[in-house]
């Protein structure tokens, strides 16, 4: 299995989500560059987090329309396993593979910690490995972060099972003091209504070795390890 | 021809930039502020003899690029 990691100018996660799946899982891992228009021999490919064209315009909307954004969407379509992470979560709304839109922090700050989240949806392959409402500790690196969709969505989403990950308390309680952003529903994470785009603020890839304060990530990989298994 | 394109928030979308400048504006005693919302302007130049076709333009860019429909509205005004 192989998986693709798409580099956008100013993408600045691409290098760690490497690192983690190359060296901390052992799977193969290859660069794809924004310009390219062709996702042969990749199983999953991941949108990483960065500042991609200086969040210009809205974050992510610039390179929700570079030439490799018609191949995701492909392979999307196809039943293809997509994750976005942080910037790459707001490039999947601009490019509509998301529902949804993630605007600034309800406190205008950039917030840069580890927060507890919980796993609202463990049967995806995203979060298979997770127990059903485990809490897990993930970093959050965000200016843009504030999940927003309408009444109509967040209540589909809500119905359906389509949030995977909430921002809640260590004990699992979605209370609005654990919410960090102002992100409706506490929405740290959706899937795609096949399940197979998960769209995440908090970096898993910064949560999968103990040496870096946290291995609660580690899930995401290892989910998506099994299921392309 | 030379287009002005206005992006603004939603109603009921919540603008925190439009809340901490309604706040300084406050703290500087302009008392009677009751609200500010933040948007974006444009100006653009396009190559066009038809307002009606480059009108018809300038609101795919909108719908496609320049606003996220999901949290803006748009306006267009042709010179």
């Amino acid at each position: 299995m192989k998986f693709g990691i798409v580099v956008f100018p100013g993408s600045n996660c691409d290098h760690d989500c490497y690192h983690a799946i190359k060296h901390v899982f052992k799977k193969d891992a290859g660069y794809i560059w924004h310009k390219d228009t062709s996702l042969k021999g990749y199983d999953c490919v991941i949108l990483p987090g960065g500042f991609s064209y200086g969040d210009y315009l809205r974050t992510g909307a610039i390179a929700s329309s570079s030439p490799v954004m018609n191949e995701v969407v492909g392979f999307a379509k196809k039943g293809g396993l997509v994750l976005g992470i942080c910037n790459g979560f707001q490039i999947l709304t601009e490019a509509g593979l998301l529902p949804g839109a993630l605007m600034r922090n309800r406190g205008l700050k950039f917030i840069c910690k580890h927060v507890p989240v919980r796993v609202d949806n463990n049967s995806t392959p995203f979060t298979a490995k997770y127990g059903k409402n485990e809490v897990v500790d993930i970093p959050i690196a965000h200016a843009d972060g504030n999940y927003f969709a309408d009444a109509e969505t967040t209540k589909r989403l809500e119905g359906s099972g389509r949030i995977a990950f909430r921002y809640s308390t260590a004990a699992g309680a979605v209370t609005d003091e654990a919410n960090p952003n102002g992100a409706l529903l506490n929405i740290a994470g959706i899937v795609s209504e096949g399940g197979n785009v998960l769209g995440m603020m908090p970096h898993p890839e910064r949560a999968s070795e103990p040496e870096l304060g946290s291995v609660g990530g580690r899930g995401v990989f290892e989910s998506i390890i099994s299921a392309l298994s | 021809m030379k287009a002005k394109v206005y992006v603004t928030l939603k109603k009921g979308v919540l603008d925190p930039q439009g809340k901490a400048v309604m706040g300084a504006l406050k703290t500087m005693s302009f008392d009677e502020v009751r609200d500010v919302r933040i948007g974006k302007f444009m100006e653009i130049e396009i190559d066009g003899a038809s307002i009606e076709k480059e009108e018809a333009r300038l609101r795919e860019m909108c719908e496609r690029l320049l606003a996220n429909t999901v949290i803006e509205n748009y306006r267009i005004e042709i010179e």
